[in-house]
This record gives structure tokens, sequence and C-alpha cells, in this order.
């Protein structure tokens, strides 16, 4: 898939998809899914129905989400679905007559996020094995952190988990890492280990997620990247983040050769177009 | 304890089975998943009863009746340690013990109250991971469900 991607990118035009309609259905917003499947989609030559946010689906009106389902399997070649409830996706492909991409079911899994994560980092280090991963700030909650970390656990990464107390890595994901004899270490900051790094994955801290709000004071400014961090760090590192950021990269990082984030949203539509193009069996 | 049994056996069934090894605290979860409390048959239960293996156990007698594996596989959950004796006329015909199945639809709900199972009409789907201290994990959104948090649909 990974490979596939890389025609893509070499050539991202192609009319692949004349003809079928492709259903994009989220049922919670999102920016930047959404619109680079559509961006894959139209750079394919396909034509996109659905919705971007449930208030304007029937959902609204207590339709069940098996009922959209086979409706709009029925108007469709492919659903790509994004939805607030885990587990909405793999239901959605028990009853759909037609494939069903999940973009992102509640805090479970946001596989399409994790195959781009994956192209670039191959494309940044050159290779997936082997590489010093660093995962920063909303552990617990951050479904992109939990795909990522289990699709690296094939390619023996060592992973350093940095975040807040009350936002840590789940035990389960822990003994995923040590049922496949991964070595993690756990850290409460990462000022004085970010040298290590090949890759540092960042994500947003949410103030709502802290019960009390006080911690959240006390720990936000640790999991803040600053230009001046990078100064003695490898130089094949890379800055990764699923986006939108608020405030953890700080503004001074984006000039520097090693933020990698803006082109990781790029590599998202060239993977989509991968994962389209593969699901549907269509070649060129 | 010699007493108890003394006692239970006196309530003994001619023919039917009896489920002895019980979680005293899971006997009406047991009850419950077999559907005794819908049935006809005489049924005689003891509970909080002296166990060494469970501390405190629950048995249940029902007359006239006989389970095919796959039902009571089910109670597997509530009662792994479960034993069944199969009795015809007084005498036990045979004993048989639980197995907890690989995989199960439908029994007890998903931990997590944000899985579809937990919001839409679909029915719970589990994949056994321990069995000694049972825990299953969520076909659908992958959260583990162990027996503390166990609830009986």
């Amino acid at each position: 898939m990974l490979d596939l991607a890389v025609k893509f990118e070499q050539n991202p035009s192609q009319e692949l998809l004349s003809g079928k309609v492709i259903a994009t259905l989220f049922f919670e917003p999102s920016t930047r899914t959404r619109l680079s499947f559509e961006s894959a989609v139209n750079r394919l030559g396909g034509k996109i129905i659905g919705f971007s946010d449930s208030a304007s689906s029937s959902a609204t009106k207590g339709e069940t989400l098996k009922d959209t389902i086979k409706t709009v399997s029925n108007y469709s070649d492919l659903i790509v679905m994004r939805h607030p409830i885990e587990g909405s996706a793999r239901y959605a492909s028990e009853v759909s007559t037609v494939p069903i991409v999940n973009a992102g079911d509640g805090a479970n899994q946001h596989p399409t996020q994790t195959l781009l994560d994956l192209y670039s980092i191959r494309k940044t280090q050159g290779k997936l094995e082997n590489l010093n991963l660093f995962i920063v700030g909303d552990l617990k909650y951050g479904r992109t952190v939990h795909s990522l970390l289990m699709a690296m656990a094939h390619f023996n990464a060592t992973y350093y988990f940095i975040s807040p107390k009350e936002l840590r890595i789940p035990t389960e994901y822990k003994m995923y890492l040590d049922q496949h004899n991964l070595k993690y270490s756990e850290h409460a900051d990462f000022k004085d280990i970010v040298d290590e790094a090949d890759i540092i994955y960042m994500t947003r801290v949410q103030k709502e997620r802290f019960s009390d709000p006080i911690e959240y004071e006390k720990t936000k400014n640790a999991y803040v990247l600053k230009n001046a961090m990078l100064q003695n760090t490898r130089n094949n590192l890379r800055v990764l983040h699923p986006l939108p950021r608020v405030n953890e990269i700080s503004t001074d990082v984006d000039d520097s050769e090693k933020a990698y984030y803006f082109t990781q949203a790029l590599n998202g539509v060239y993977t989509r177009q991968a994962i389209i193009s593969l699901i549907l069996g269509l070649k060129n | 304890m010699a007493k108890d049994v003394k006692k239970l056996k006196v309530s003994a069934i001619r023919n039917g089975t009896v489920i002895d090894h019980i979680p005293a605290n899971n006997l009406f979860k047991v009850i419950n998943i077999l559907g005794l409390d819908h049935i006809d048959n005489q049924i005689t239960f003891g509970t909080n009863l002296e166990s060494g293996k469970l501390g405190s156990k629950a048995i249940v007698k029902i007359s006239d009746k006989y389970f095919v594996d796959e039902e009571i596989n089910r109670i597997a959950l509530a009662a792994p340690q479960a034993k069944l004796n199969i009795i015809r006329n007084y005498q036990v015909e045979e004993k048989k013990e639980v197995i907890v199945p690989d995989e199960f639809s439908g029994i007890v709900k998903c931990v997590n109250p944000t899985c579809i199972t937990n919001n839409d009409d679909v029915k719970t789907k589990f994949r056994v991971i321990s069995k000694k201290e049972v825990s299953f994990k969520c076909h659908y959104c992958e959260k583990i469900t162990d027996q503390e948090h166990m609830v009986f649909i």
C-alpha cells in the first residue's frame, strides 16, 4: 500500500475512479481527514456524496447507523466513515454491501491516519525498522497514538511515551508491547532525552481531559516542543503531528527542516488514494 | 461443610441436572443465563455454602432437565469452575465441566459505554483472551471486559 502511495505521489492525478461514487459520512466533524479523502477521490476522478456532520444527516431524526449504512451503500461504491462511537466502523462493515473505510471511530482507531504516518516515517527515515519513536501528549485518548503504536510494533520500534500522569498510555497497550517483546519507557518530560529521537510524534493535550484544572496548568508547558529543543537532536529527526495543532508545537519549529507535519498532511492524500484504489481493485 | 452436603443430599433429585461449584454471588446470574426463572421444572438451590475452592458456593438442582453442551457453556463466564452432574434414577450418570468458549456473543455487555453495542441495537460479540480469570475483548470496540466488570444482559 505504501509503495502504491509512492506512485500517487509521483503522479497524483489518475482517472481510476471515473464513474464511481464515494460516500463520505462524517457523523462528527473533521476537517483534515474529510478534505484529504475528498481530495484523494477528486484526484482519482471520482464523485463524492455525503455529509460533514451528523446534524445534516438523518441520524438526527433517530435513524440507526445500520439503516443509514444500508441506504447509503445503495448509492455508492465505497463508504468512508467517521463516527464518535467505538466499533461503529466494524459494525458498519458487517451490514454494508460496499466496503467501509474507517476514518476514525471514537477513541478506538484511525487506521488511515496510521498508514499516512507510516508513509511519512518511511519517507523521512528511509526505513520503518528499529526506530526510536517519541510519542508526546495525550496518550490515553489519542486514537492516532494507539493505531500508530500497534502498527510500529511490526517494525521493532523503541517507544518513549511522554505524557502527563492523567493521560498516560493505557495498560492494554503496554501489555501489547510486552507480548511483542518491545522496549518502551514512560516519561513526564522529554527535554533531557530528546537527542535520542528519530521521530517525535506530537499530539494535543486538551484541557477538558483533566479532572483537575490546576494539574493541567502545572503540566501543560512540559508538552510543548520549541525550536531550541531541537538543537542537539539527530539529523534524521522529524517532527510529526496528526493536526490540528494548538500550541503544543511552537510556531518557531515550523521553519525547521525537522518539522514535517504539513508534508505529513499532504502524504495523507497519496495514502488515501492508495487505500481507495486497492480496496476497489483499481489498476492503472 | 459435611452437614451442608448432607442436607442437600436430602433434596436429591430423581432425574435431572445438578450444577455445583457456582460462585455464590453469581448464582442468580447463572439462573438468569440458563433461563431457569422461565421454566416449569422443579428447581431447588442452595447458596452461601462453604467451599474450600470458592470460599462460598451455590448449587442448583433442576429436575427433569438436561442441557446440551452449548447451552451449559454459556454459564462459563459466571461460573468457570462449575461441575455438572447428570442424574438418572438418583444416580450420577455422568459428570461434566463447563468449557469457557473461545468466542461468544450476547450474554454480557461490553464494559465500554461508548461501544456501538451499548449505543445501537447491536448484539455483543467477544473473543476470550483469558480463560482462568475470564476476560474477553470486544469484537467491535476492542476494549477488554474482565470478571469484575462483567454485566450480564
